[in-house]
């Protein structure tokens, strides 16, 4: 019996941590398929993170939170694609610009809401209700009930891992946002609006973005604060890797990624093991996957690589 | 006129100044829109800098790890390495000062030189890691390193809250021993008698006795010079470049790029490490505790963009860094307006950095239009 409910209870955690990193990676593979590199996601995610805070805050539904967050994330992607795509400037150090804006930005918008402080209000009033809650089950009789509880958000990051993935492979959209992260001259050359695409693209990461640091500002941490996203955009750039740049592999990824975080605080009571090492591990784990899955996996073959007119 | 501009454009030292002066207007902007004086702001930005020659020193004192890490990420960026992790190398080399300028008894000058060996050793190997993951398993340099950077954070709140480690009733570890502080004055020199009476005799020491100024400054700089010297004049350093420029040509061009790549980090996680060692040898005495990494490896980062991975234009602008963080905690304690503003000038700062190729293309447009 407490052997079930740790059970339940872990793999409970592991989708409550997977749900931000799936939003995220989701992000990237939709971008990096477009051929641009984004290492602002980490700074999209605290942009999210504050911008959902706030407007949760303020208008106390978690809903309006989430949609802000997407919001705010699209609005770092469009400075990226500006400078990745109509610029043709170099996207890592865009994407470091992004991470250094998008986290001071979040943190002075907070000290200016909220009196000074780096961290908002708890919105842990308005939280985002969760599945049985949202069936109208009665957990409150059994332990076991509780610790099983699903967060809706990673459904919701799983039904989008789903779309993503049609559109990306079953649509002609999808075939297109392939060719301009393989081939951006072919693509061009049968009249495929390469900087349109990947603006969207881009975009669409920031959207996505957004909503992982929202999600994580409102269904795990209740506020937003500094250290909120504490590398899970970067976590979820590995974890695009993993995953072989297809969204299926991606979300699967970031649910072993949630793993490693469940397994922080469920083994955080053992007098033995301290928490700083147990810390660790879900950065030792990404890397032990790299060291075991990289070889597998094949980048777009443009990614990264600002498209002229005309080249070949 | 218009030919000037284009010339201009043309040149990387253009897309820096744009990037400066639209870094500073878009500081300006957020002022403004957080209700502050942006006037005033500058003000207090520059007097918090300029008004006195200890301040100019402090803002020199602390310029010294951001410079350090900004060369760790030059040097490997020269080598078309982008070292993400000098964040990591630099706490690996703050816990190497902390633990073995406490535990290991030793002379006064043999202390310091062999806290700093080990800690460009032990930074050095870390960084190491990252190309050896990179050259065996082709992991990218830019995912490993922020691991490693996480890892090293950890790490050093599990040293010092060891129980053998933590001073009781702190968070942080013990103060390391005299012989391994590097400050040309000890800080319980300056309440002295002999301190305030060699104060009155020789006032311009007063920004040397009143400061952490030390010896740091010193390594600092020599760094720079090395490192510039290595890569511009040695054989080795040719090849650390070629290999920058075009990693197949090099290789086909019969170079060790794999074993270059090994040297090329190691020599950039020392560099760093040394920056770490450096502070807790000069400044801090000892590690806390932290709810975040204090991000010395990410300004370093922006420091070596903003230098152009050149060596000595690091120490330009890392002590720019340095006086815009002294400056920027002068405008939070005296107009309230939040420290963050400092990071959104770097942000947009570095953003425009990365907008640079555009500039040239902006340029050779301009001229076809004539």
């Amino acid at each position: 019996m407490e052997f079930l409910n740790t059970v339940l209870l872990t793999m409970s955690i592991t989708l409550m941590y997977s749900a931000p990193l799936v939003f995220t990676a989701l992000g990237g593979v939709v971008t990096q398929r477009a051929g641009v590199d984004n290492i602002g996601l980490e700074g999209m995610m605290a942009f999210g993170a504050c911008g959902a805070s706030i407007v949760c805050f303020f208008t106390a539904s978690p809903w309006i939170g989430l949609i802000a967050g997407a919001c705010f994330g699209a609005i770092l992607a469009v400075l990226h694609a500006f400078v990745a795509v109509t610029a043709k400037g170099n996207q890592i150090i865009s994407g470091i610009g992004i991470n250094f804006i998008g986290a001071g930005v979040a943190t002075f918008l907070t000290r200016y809401l909220f009196k000074g402080a780096a961290q908002s209000n708890s919105t842990i009033d308005y939280g985002i209700p969760k599945l049985f809650e949202l069936l109208g089950i009665d957990k409150s009789k059994s332990r076991l009930l509780q610790s099983a509880e699903i967060d809706i958000t990673i459904l919701l990051a799983i039904f989008f891992a789903f779309i993503i993935w049609f559109v990306l492979y079953k649509t002609k959209t999808g075939l297109r946002i392939r060719a301009c992260g393989e081939h951006p001259g072919a693509a061009d050359t049968l009249g495929v609006n390469v900087s349109l695409i990947r603006y969207i693209c881009t975009i669409l990461s920031g959207v996505l973005a957004g909503l992982g640091g929202a999600v994580t500002a409102l269904a795990i941490s209740y506020r937003y604060t500094p250290t909120v996203i504490a590398g899970q955009g970067f976590i979820a750039l590995a974890a695009v890797i993993f995953g072989n740049w297809k969204p299926i592999g991606a979300t699967l990824a970031c649910l072993l990624f949630g793993f490693a975080q469940a397994l922080t605080v469920v083994m955080a009571g053992i007098p033995w093991l301290p928490t700083q090492i147990l810390a660790m591990l879900p950065y030792a784990l990404t890397l032990l996957i790299l060291v075991i899955f990289v070889e597998r996996s094949t980048p777009p073959r443009a990614l990264g690589q600002p498209y002229f007119k005309g080249q070949a | 006129m218009r030919k000037t501009v284009i010339n201009a454009l043309k040149k990387p030292f253009t897309a820096v100044l744009i990037a400066l002066v639209i870094g500073f207007a878009v500081g300006a902007i957020t002022l403004a829109a957080g209700g502050y004086d942006p006037g005033r702001g500058y003000g207090l930005l520059f007097t918090g800098i300029f008004s006195s020659t200890r301040r100019m020193m402090q803002v020199l004192v602390n310029a010294v790890p951001i410079i350090m890490t900004g060369l760790a990420v030059s040097f490997a960026g020269k080598t078309g390495l982008f070292n993400i992790g000098a964040d990591g190398q630099f706490i690996l080399g703050q816990i190497s000062g902390a633990v073995l300028g406490y535990y290991v008894p030793l002379p006064p000058l043999l202390h310091p030189i062999f806290i700093l060996l080990s800690a460009f050793a032990i930074g050095g190997m870390y960084a190491t890691f990252a190309a050896y993951l990179k050259n065996r398993f082709g992991i990218h340099e830019v995912i490993s390193t922020i691991m490693l950077n996480w890892i090293a954070y950890y790490f050093m709140n599990f040293i010092v809250n060891m129980k053998s480690v933590k001073v009781p009733g702190t968070q942080h570890s013990p103060e390391i021993r005299d012989t391994a502080k590097i400050t040309f004055y000890s800080r319980e020199f300056r309440i002295t008698p002999e301190g305030e009476a060699l104060l009155e005799r020789r006032p311009w020491l007063e920004s040397f006795v009143r400061t952490d100024a030390g010896y740091a400054i010193i390594v600092m700089v020599a760094m720079a010079l090395l490192l510039w010297i290595l890569l511009k004049y040695t054989r080795i350093g040719f090849e650390l470049r070629a290999v920058g420029y075009n990693y197949y040509a090099a290789e086909f061009s019969a170079m060790p790029v794999k074993r270059n790549a090994l040297l090329s980090m190691f020599i950039s996680g020392g560099t760093a490490a040394l920056g770490g060692a450096m502070l807790v040898m000069s400044t801090a005495h000892f590690i806390s505790m932290l709810g975040a990494s204090e991000g010395y490896g990410w300004d370093g980062i922006s420091v070596a963009l903003i230098a152009g991975n050149n060596p000595i234009g690091c120490i330009f602008a890392g002590l720019l860094f340095s006086g815009l963080k002294l400056g920027g905690a002068e405008i939070q304690s005296r107009m309230g307006a939040p420290t963050e503003i400092i990071n959104i000038m770097i942000g947009a700062l570095v953003l425009c950095i990365a907008f640079a190729p555009a500039l040239p293309r902006l340029a050779n447009r301009l001229e076809g239009r004539k």
